[in-house]
């Protein structure tokens, strides 16, 4: 090493909590992904030319650190590096290694998986960026957009913390795969992201909402289980990345709130269920917005059952959700689970090791979260006076993944053949007719304050602001 | 290799399967002829008399009587002592005669009692040295020192094979002694060590002879063993004396050894030994038993490249003092350290010392000691070639990887370069415990191009790069840089390492390579590497530690050698085996 390479301040760049200053190899290994990084941002992050927004931003873990506003030109944005407390008591939880202490470093027999299970979540943080990358310019307030850069920023330092763990903790492989991370691109023919739900357009902003509210809360429970993890980094990395993605999901559960609560009103005013012709988008629109983006969701929990989730369960790899309060061994060799079986037709059930029931274990977990939402907002409705109620479809209608993957399943449950399916899919799921609809009210709002008609407004503003405070400001 | 041997009664049997439970014994390499138990021999002029007299009792683990002349490993041990004693302490000696020792025959083969109580890897490792010495053995013989076996009595099983290992075979013609592989219709196993492939690759028979003879337990004698190629000459027993001094005779006479050479004394070697270590003057080995790795390091001090030191310091003079050492400690570790999966090699020294060592084999091999000592460094990487564990060079600053060194860190699967020097971490330190402030180098020299062929006959560079060797091609680019001091970058453009990190990735790189090999399936890994390790042409040798040896390993786990019911298990019982009748 020479002297040559320029000297950075670390600390001021890249806000941390792991002594970046300090550790010349990841020091190394930033600087140049750093400015791939920062193309990446400007070719594939916000479209949207604004002066600066109104962000927060981490500069530490604690409760003062984290969540420090301010006006931020988005290019400027200090995405930082951050792992929850460290605990030096910490042992692993579940697994062939329970009781054991967590590792510091990667053990190599398991560097491969852990590797893996990092770049799949790290592929998963940019992709939604790119997915949101035109959204800013059809924002229904300054409110709305702001909170859209927040979550990108965010999802960029997401981004960030896997791969710092790749850059600390893997070496030249490490490297190579974060390089990978910024190669591959949401929808790309080439190289398209690595899971399918992350390569779908989020062409409006209903489906910006109903993404942060279903396939951000696949995030948290990918997280929670990452956070379970014998690899102590990548728990305290995952601990941290979850506070954050909690604002995610605040944002897509209160922005599908105000949608319903505005169609509520049109439905009063008008006395009509049809309220496209009023701008705005009816309840069977916004059911069918439900059941495509819960059910893409589910597909990411991936197979009923995953020899691949046993493995990393046995390994201490990745664990379940809340694992430390659950009442069992915590290894789970002579347990059995259930898993959901499509069998000759009928929807059914096997009996599998529990170990091989994980996958299913964690998409139960993430379908009663879920249900809350829908509580939510059926009681916008209730209290509007309208008899109606959104659902969640059956787990098996509409799969592509798993064991329903090719069966006929209306969101009540009921196998169909695939003439009726077909038939009758358009009542279930978007159309075309539908996406031009809510297109078509896609309309900027950039005035403090005002709001699109399809919408209702927030009730209250970002960090104790008013709702008509100027949360961007535009060059 | 096999194995004639009287029936055993039930007792013997018993204490077999009680030996089967015992943990692998330690083994000891060392011996002298003053110590042997089963051999001896005389040196008359340019003539070596060997009497195999194998010791009923001496076996080198308790359990079984070597009758018979049969052998065990100990038995082998001294045979391997014995030939490096010929070339180094006796190297006038031109011809030398194997026989035996008894009057009633020559030699039973590899002692079934052992081989049927012996745990799976014991009776690898022992094929697998016992293969070495054999082909020890041809290699004396291209050397000047031609092995004529004088079979005074039956050779069966591992005493045939001992025989196909010497340039001529005599067997007695008294109607009654006979040449044979028993092993298959015996047995239930192969003739493992060389057998099969020597009969139709060295000694030319039919395949349909060969065949038939591999089939006949009692094999053949007389004439039909000389028609048949078995053996050269079938003579009668009043011409026995004359016409093996004769062929001795002649035998030297072709020899175009130096009569006046003075040997060498090849003293027992200095070794102190604790767990986790092994320490000889230049080697050193330490052990991480939880990690399974052994860090072998070579430390390679000034010497000159004159010829006339190696002969004044005879085994004291560091690079044969290197080559004996490396050699005790891999058959030690092989044998006795099962479950450390990965060698490390790492030298240690200066480029300047390895270089003189290769000036003085390159420029001397007229000098029978320099090329005595030469064939024994290239057997001593065949047998890293050849060797069930994972190999990994190091290559870090302080090391010393330049002409005959290098070839250690090409015998490895892998080698890794350090590329600059450890810069600010105080912590990583180097395996070799060396300081070193100037970056690692290595130099290629001509010892990479001919003077250490593989057992498949290319040099280690040939096979790492098979088939480039045309017009501008890897091996010519190399060959244009002999004698540079290349660096960790250059070494990786030319191919000559797997990486090149620098010392900031170094540490991680090295550390969760090891944790991942040690995670893999040790048997995938043999097999896997033995694979990689030999590409091209097969060979007499190739196709012994390859086909032949593979096909044995396979046979001896097989039930229908080692199972209860299975013939190794049976012979001697009185009992037939009871074969599972599919083909696999």
């Amino acid at each position: 090493m020479t002297s040559a390479r320029p000297k950075i301040d670390f600390d001021a760049k890249i806000p941390n909590n792991v002594d970046l200053a300090g550790d010349r190899k990841l020091q190394r290994a930033l600087e140049r992904w750093q400015p791939n990084f920062l193309d990446w941002w400007a070719d594939m992050g916000p479209a949207v030319d604004t002066k600066d927004v109104y962000l927060r931003t981490a500069v530490d873990v604690g409760r003062d650190g984290w969540a420090h506003f301010d006006h931020v030109p988005m290019n400027e944005y200090r995405w930082g590096v951050f792992l929850s407390e460290h605990d030096p008591d910490r042992r692993i939880a579940f697994g062939e290694h329970k009781g054991e202490p967590v590792w510091q470093e990667v053990p190599g027999e398991y560097r491969a998986d852990l590797q893996r299970l990092i770049v799949i979540q790290g592929d998963t943080e940019p992709a939604s960026v790119e997915q949101q990358r035109f959204l800013g310019a059809t924002a229904p307030s300054l409110y709305d957009m702001r909170n859209l850069f927040q979550v990108n920023v965010e999802e960029g330092r997401h981004l960030w913390a896997m791969v710092y763990l790749l850059h600390a903790y893997f070496g030249r492989a490490g490297r190579e795969e974060a390089d990978q991370l910024l190669a591959r691109n949401s929808g790309s023919d080439d190289s398209p992201r690595i899971l399918g739900a992350f390569n779908e357009e989020t062409p409006d902003w209903l489906s910006f909402f109903m993404f942060t509210y279903f396939t951000d809360r696949d995030g948290k429970y990918q997280l929670g289980t990452l956070k379970e993890s014998g690899f102590d980094p990548l728990s305290r990395t995952c601990e941290f990345m979850l506070k954050e993605e909690a604002h995610h999901m605040f944002v897509g559960t209160t922005g599908i709130d105000r949608v319903v609560r505005r169609t509520a009103e049109l439905m009063a005013d008008h006395d009509t269920e049809e309220v496209a012709g009023a701008g705005g988008i009816p309840l069977t629109m916004i059911q069918k917005y439900i059941n495509f983006h819960y059910t893409v969701s589910l597909d990411l929990f991936g197979n009923e059952s995953s020899t691949n989730a046993a493995n990393y369960f046995t390994a201490g790899l990745k664990g379940r959700w809340q694992e430390e309060r659950r009442e069992d061994d915590h290894q789970l060799t002579d347990d059995a689970g259930h898993v959901d079986a499509y069998k000759d037709g009928q929807v059914t059930h096997n009996e599998v090791p529990a170990l091989l029931a994980l996958n299913q274990d964690l998409r139960h977990e993430y379908i009663n979260d879920c249900r809350t939402g829908l509580k939510r907002w059926n009681r916008i409705l209730a209290k509007a006076g309208i008899d109606a109620e959104l659902t969640l479809p059956h787990v098996g209608f509409n799969r592509q993944v798993g064991a329903f993957a090719g069966a006929h399943i209306t969101p009540e449950g009921r196998v169909i053949p695939e003439s009726e399916w077909m038939a009758q899919k358009d009542q279930w799921l978007p159309t075309e007719v539908d996406k031009t609809h809510v297109r078509s009210l896609m309309h900027p709002v950039l005035e403090p304050g005002k709001i699109a008609g399809w919408i209702a407004p927030p009730s209250t503003g970002i960090n104790d602001k008013p709702v008509d405070y100027e949360y961007v400001h535009f060059h | 290799m096999t194995v004639l041997e009287e029936p055993v009664n039930d007792v013997a049997a018993d204490t077999a399967e009680s030996a089967r439970s015992e943990a692998v014994p330690h083994v000891d390499f060392d011996t002298g002829p003053e110590r042997y138990r089963h051999w001896r021999f005389t040196v008359d002029g340019p003539t070596a008399w060997v009497y195999l007299d194998v010791a009923e009792d001496g076996g080198i683990v308790p359990g079984y009587e070597l009758k018979l002349n049969s052998y065990d490993l100990g038995v082998d041990i001294e045979l391997y002592d014995l030939t490096q004693r010929l070339r180094f302490e006796h190297p006038q000696v031109r011809s030398v005669v194997l026989t035996s020792g008894k009057d009633t025959n020559f030699c039973a083969g590899a002692n079934i009692r052992m081989l049927a109580g012996s745990s799976h890897p014991w009776k690898v490792n022992f094929c697998k040295f016992t293969n070495e010495t054999r082909n020890g053995i041809e290699d004396m013989t291209d050397a000047g020192q031609t092995w004529i076996a004088a079979l005074n009595g039956t050779a069966a099983g591992g005493g045939y094979e001992m025989a196909l290992a010497c340039d001529r075979i005599l067997l007695v013609d008294d109607r009654s002694s006979a040449v044979s592989l028993p092993e298959v219709p015996l047995l239930g196993v192969l003739p493992g060590t060389g057998g099969l492939t020597r009969v139709i690759d060295k000694r030319r028979v039919r395949k349909d002879r060969a065949d038939v003879f591999a089939t006949r337990s009692e094999g053949f004698g007389g004439r039909k063993a000389v028609e048949w190629k078995l053996v050269d000459e079938a003579v009668p027993r009043r011409e026995w004396d004359r016409v093996v001094a004769e062929r001795a005779a002649e035998a030297a006479g072709a020899s175009t050894r130096p009569a006046d050479a003075q040997g060498i004394s090849l003293p027992p070697l200095q070794r102190t030994e604790a767990d986790g270590a092994l320490t000889y003057d230049h080697v050193r080995v330490t052990l991480d038993r939880e990690a399974r790795t052994a860090t072998v390091v070579v430390a390679v001090p000034e010497m000159t490249d004159d010829p006339a030191a190696l002969h004044d310091q005879g085994a004291a003079h560091p690079l044969l003092a290197i080559v004996r050492e490396l050699d005790d400690a891999i058959l030690r570790l092989r044998t006795n350290e099962l479950e450390i999966g990965t060698w490390l090699l790492l030298t240690e020294g200066s480029t300047e010392h390895a270089l003189a060592a290769d000036r003085l084999l390159a420029g001397h091999q007229d000098d029978w000691l320099v090329a005595e000592t030469t064939r024994y460094l290239r057997r001593v990487l065949k047998r890293l070639d050849v060797t069930s564990r994972s190999l990994i060079a190091l290559i870090e600053p302080g090391s010393c990887f330049a002409g005959p060194f290098l070839e250690l860190a090409l015998a490895c699967d892998r080698q890794y370069m350090l590329e600059g020097t450890f810069e600010e971490d105080e912590d990583a330190t180097l395996p070799s415990g060396a300081a070193a402030e100037e970056p690692a180098v290595v130099v290629v020299t001509d010892a990479q191009f001919g003077t250490f062929p593989m057992g498949n006959g290319l040099t280690r560079l040939g096979s790492r790069f098979y088939g480039d060797d045309g017009e501008g091609g890897a091996l010519e680019t190399i060959r244009a840089r002999r004698g540079e001091e290349l660096t960790g970058g250059d070494a990786d453009d030319l191919g000559l390492v797997t990486d090149a990190p620098d010392d900031i990735d170094w540490t991680d790189e090295i550390r969760i390579l090891l944790e991942e090999r040690a995670s893999l399936s040790p048997d995938a890994l043999t097999g896997m590497e033995a694979n990689h390790r030999f590409v091209g042409p097969e060979t007499m040798e190739t196709r012994i530690f390859g086909r032949l040896t593979a096909w044995q390993n396979w046979i001896f786990i097989r039930p229908n050698a080692s199972g209860p019911e299975g013939a190794l298990r049976k012979y001697g019982t009185g009992r037939k085996a009871d074969f599972d009748q599919k083909r696999v």
